[in-house]
């Protein structure tokens, strides 16, 4: 095990359930895995309900219900009943679809916190194309919705080349619909994103114009909206502080009980991913090999390991090291100290590349036909 | 935005002020974040409940705490639960 063993272990804060990997949308970006097919098992209401109970009372009060699209659940509503009796702060994160008024009250009254509202663009043309489903009306209908019950909300855009250029509609569509908080979310190249990550990733130049132009409306509607700006990674120059820490604050379980410190870790070889349908929470936390192995900074290779910044950012993600370079101990090759750095460039200039030459490759939407082939 | 000293301030529905026992804190909870408090600010806000102006707080806290001069300290703080939406006035 590469984890330290003398190490002050935290407990969990945030807990995200992934209660089904099920979703109408097609998104090519979407960030579950992409053999999502092989785990077709659910947790039962019962599982579920003894892993809210047994996070809350090591410590986890951020819940958030998420999927593939959470709203497939029929046990939703009891479950943030639950949620909200042993004191979570509950907040759903869904694409809208499937959504009705009458399920935004009867959630509502179960305790439900918070909705965030994915959009995938500010036309309807775009997000029917993005989500692989005609979507765009009925989403905005759910954010007004969400808004008229009183409920803060997020909405949720996922930027890329395809909608980077529609950023003022973007804002103005956040405006028009009441959003609390509008997370911009630059992609992040993992799994499917990865898969169409020429065809996703917008030039530098882009970016640019986009993130001064999401900076000033910032500026114009500070105390009104609130922006969560996700950066992309590839242009900077130092990693993000992935997880805030290995097995020190995030816990994901996913669909089919697999307890995971990222939603990505599936991907790591031998980690040996325990299941909450084994054993407690508790253990799986502070005893598990998954949860201690990249625990502290023992397991540190070169630059990481003497470099005076590894406390800020941990050595970057393990997910996209082993992803973009093949070694899970190595640094985050968007680290420009890291020996994989170009990597990236590589990736930046291919993906500029397929842009500027209009490339014909279709997108892969995230279904399972395509899941089952690429599995 | 500062705080209108004859105006009651109360806390926003947008958030959950909420005592953790894991954590032995108040903290404040909103859409996918937490602030945690220390026990004077929790004290401050547990006061914004719509019936109280800033006056009415700082002599409530000043009563309790057996303190004086706690005016600007208040302010101070009342003025950025306000920027960041914690608290609200009509
Ligand atoms: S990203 Fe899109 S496809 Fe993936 S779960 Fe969310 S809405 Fe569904
Ligand atoms: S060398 Fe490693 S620890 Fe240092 S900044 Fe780069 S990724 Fe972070």
């Amino acid at each position: 095990m590469a984890g330290s063993n003398n190490l002050k272990i935290t407990p969990p804060r945030w807990l995200l359930a992934e209660l089904t990997y099920a979703c109408p949308l097609q998104c090519p970006y979407c960030s579950n895995p992409v053999d999502y097919s092989n785990y077709p098992s659910e947790l039962s209401t019962e599982d579920w309900k003894r892993v809210l109970s047994e996070a809350r009372k090591m410590g986890a009060v951020q819940l958030g219900f998420s999927g593939g699209e959470p709203l497939t659940r029929k046990d939703l509503a009891e479950l943030v009943r639950h949620a909200r009796g042993l004191g979570y702060y509950s907040n759903l994160i869904t694409s809208g679809y499937g959504m009705t008024e009458e399920k935004i009250v009867e959630l509502k009254e179960a305790g439900l916190d918070h909705i965030q509202v994915s959009i995938q663009a500010s036309t309807q043309e775009l997000n029917d194309h993005i989500a692989g489903t005609a979507s765009f009306e009925h989403k905005k209908k759910v954010a007004h919705l969400v808004k008229k019950h009183g409920y803060p909300m997020v909405l949720c855009v996922v930027i890329h080349r395809e909608n980077i250029h529609q950023m003022p509609e973007i804002l103005a569509m956040a405006e028009e619909l009441g959003a609390d908080y509008l997370e911009l979310a630059n992609t992040q190249y993992y799994g499917w994103a990865h898969m169409n990550r020429d065809l996703l990733m917008p030039t530098k130049e882009q970016f640019e114009q986009a993130e001064a132009i999401a900076q000033a409306f910032k500026e114009k509607v500070a105390g009104k909206m609130k922006i969560y700006y996700v950066v992309p990674d590839y242009y900077e120059n130092r990693p993000k502080a992935c997880m805030n820490g290995w097995g020190t604050t995030f816990l994901t379980i996913a669909p089919d009980g697999m307890a995971l410190p990222c939603h990505e870790a599936r991907v790591l070889p031998g980690l040996d991913c325990p299941n909450v349908r084994d054993s407690s929470i508790e253990r799986i936390w502070n005893e598990s090999k998954a949860f201690n192995f990249f625990r502290g900074d023992d397991w540190m290779k070169e630059p990481c390991r003497s470099c005076d910044e590894k406390h800020k950012d941990h050595g970057g993600c393990r997910c996209q090291a082993y992803l973009l370079s093949g070694d899970m101990y190595a640094a985050d090759p968007v680290c420009s100290k890291s020996p994989d750095h170009h990597l990236i460039d590589e990736a930046i200039a291919s993906a500029r590349n397929s842009a500027l030459t209009a490339d014909e490759k279709p997108l892969i939407f995230r279904n399972s036909k395509n899941s089952r082939q690429l599995a | 935005m500062t705080i209108n000293p004859d105006q009651p301030l109360k806390f926003s529905p947008l958030h959950r002020l909420q005592w953790e026992e894991a954590q032995q804190k108040f903290v404040i909870l909103y859409p996918e974040g937490m602030v945690e408090l220390n026990l004077s600010s929790a004290e401050i806000l547990k006061l914004c409940d719509g019936a109280h102006n800033l006056g009415q707080i700082v002599s409530e806290l000043e009563q309790k705490f057996a303190a004086s001069g706690l005016t600007n300290d208040i302010t101070a703080f009342l003025d950025i639960a306000l920027k960041n939406g914690w608290i609200q006035q009509p």
